[in-house]
């Protein structure tokens, strides 16, 4: 064994042992507790049996809000991508001398508290905020649309969330991209169009498939948006881990739902990484 | 011609994206003007009247001085700890690098609820009770991995072969990292610091789950405030975090090139 080889583990150790005993032993915990049976009188018992998953699944209730979840998260991914690949094209074909200070700004929404932009949406979609305000004194309607507390208003928040996300994925794979090849095409006869399509877009795909995947898996986990945004019908999965966990103290129950968002989470993670590999997404990121 | 006004059509819906997300985020520093009851169109007036009561407000300023100090000790563990494992990372080969890069990252792609419910469950079989430690420790794990993605991302492009001359001079690593590495590395650091504390200080929904009565921070007091309605205190208080956190890094930026021009 060379010598050398204690050093990086001894640098490691540390932040691994940070994180193998705050976030590895933690979520086997959550594992474990799932299979625990919940006593009447409120405290939890050892056990090994499935009965919390089978509450789950036994009902339309439960499995309807993560299938709505799932859906809200394709949504949200679809209009991350109609919103996001123009402005992100934009960024790499830009001349302008502004482009650092939009490029700024594309990132400031980071800095800005996320409970913030959320609940600033009740101020636009509010039944005296500015959309109504505007279309009452032009006249247009004479009573207030209600626009919050459904899932519109929900998805208003997830997109302006999620949105700088998608931007610098497809951004950092476009910004990847040799510009002479586009030239290349169109001095061979295709034009700008033709060139984009056959060039410069399938070239792109790495980053708007790091973004999708970042997007849908962040929207999956999201308890805000629904909860300040959304309406009674319009809860997603995690909103359901809350109210178990903070709301009834019912920890194995929660802790079954915590386990099958995890397992989902982790068999779309997986495939994505077995087939496009992980590394794309944390590109953007720094 | 063609081609010009494809170009203008990106443009303008580009402009429009930007539009959409920032109507909200103005509205919301419009409003925390408005001198009204509630915080809503028309705007009747400009005053400074929330801002006043915010101040008077004991309740937010635990909350703030909470978030500070959570903030602040979040960004100096996340990086102490995060700086030896980007020079592993960067700097030796060993056995599964790769795997435990990713395990260090993970933090970013498993959802908060789920970090939140864990690690609540952790510190109830210890049968510890909720604490500010408990807070640190969570918002330590959080933050490590964004401190980790800016400071490897800046080690790769310092060169080893600085460290090696510093060496072969006779310096010992440990001199070598303080003399060499670290002023090299410092702007990562600075930034990877700051990006902590932004997540920190932004953080609810885990915070939620580990916070307790006393040590609220100021998103979770901001998320009790909603419960009642939006008023144009809750306006006034995101106006002064949107500043905050905005002026923050803006201010570390410029000052950060003004140094490296002076240099």
């Amino acid at each position: 064994m060379n010598n050398k080889n204690w050093k990086p583990w001894a640098l490691l150790s540390p932040s691994l042992s940070a994180v193998f005993l705050l976030l590895v032993v933690p979520v086997c915990f959550v594992v474990v507790y799932s299979f625990w049976l919940r006593a009447p009188n409120g405290s939890d018992i050892p056990a090994f049996q499935m009965g919390n998953y089978a509450k789950f699944f036994a009902d339309t209730f439960y499995p309807s809000l993560l299938l709505r979840t799932i859906r809200v998260a394709l949504e949200t991914v679809f209009i991350c991508l109609a919103m996001g690949y123009v402005p992100a094209y934009f960024f790499y074909r830009t001349e302008s001398r502004f482009k650092p200070v939009l490029m700024i700004l594309i990132m400031l929404p980071f800095w800005i508290s996320f409970i913030i932009r959320t609940l600033s949406w009740i101020n636009i979609l509010g039944d005296s905020g500015l959309i109504n305000h505007l279309l009452m004194k032009v006249g247009i309607i004479s009573s207030p649309l209600s626009m919050l507390y459904n899932e519109g208003a929900v998805l208003m928040g997830l997109l302006q969330y999620l949105l700088p996300f998608m931007i610098l994925n497809i951004y950092v794979s476009l910004d990847g991209i040799d510009k002479s090849l586009t030239e290349a095409a169109t001095s061979l006869g295709c034009t700008e169009w033709q060139a984009f399509r056959e060039v410069t877009l399938p070239l792109s795909l790495p980053g708007v498939s790091a973004g999708c995947l970042l997007v849908f898996v962040l929207t999956c986990g999201t308890y805000l948006p629904p909860m300040i945004l959304g309406g009674p019908g319009n809860e997603m999965i995690a909103n359901l881990i809350f109210k178990r966990i903070i709301g009834t103290l019912d920890w194995p129950f929660g802790s079954a739902i915590s386990t099958i968002l995890l397992g989902l989470l982790g068999v779309i993670v997986y495939t994505y990484n077995r087939y496009l590999g992980i590394n794309q997404i944390f590109k953007s990121l720094r | 011609m063609k081609i010009f006004s494809g170009w203008s059509l990106i443009r303008g819906y580009t402009l429009l994206v930007y539009l959409w997300m920032f109507t909200p985020i103005v509205a919301v520093v419009l409003l925390s003007f408005n001198p009204q009851q509630f915080g809503s169109f028309p705007m009747d007036g400009f005053s400074l009247k929330w801002y006043g009561k915010l101040l008077h407000n004991p309740t937010i300023l635990t909350a703030f001085k909470n978030s500070l100090v959570l903030g602040s000790l979040t960004a100096v563990f996340a990086t102490a700890i995060g700086i030896p494992a980007a020079m592993a990372f960067v700097r030796y080969d060993f056995w599964g690098k790769e795997g435990l890069n990713t395990l260090l990252l993970a933090p970013i792609m498993i959802p908060e609820v789920v970090l939140g419910v864990a690690l609540l469950l952790f510190i109830r079989w210890l049968e510890q009770p909720k604490s500010f430690l408990l807070l640190l420790i969570g918002h330590v794990v959080l933050t490590l991995p964004y401190v980790l993605l800016v400071v490897q991302a800046r080690l790769v492009g310092i060169r080893r072969e600085y460290e090696e001359a510093a060496l072969s001079l006779g310096a010992n690593p440990f001199q070598t990292f303080m003399e060499i590495t670290f002023p090299l590395l410092a702007p990562a650091v600075f930034a990877g610091m700051l990006f902590a504390f932004t997540i920190s200080f932004d953080d609810v929904t885990a915070t939620l789950f580990w916070a307790t009565a006393r040590n609220q921070t100021v998103p979770v007091q901001i998320f009790g405030m909603l419960r009642n309605s939006i008023s144009p205190e809750i306006n006034a208080l995101g106006a002064v975090m949107i500043v905050l956190t905005v002026s923050l890094p803006l201010a570390a930026g410029y000052l950060s090139r003004k140094f490296a021009r002076g240099n």
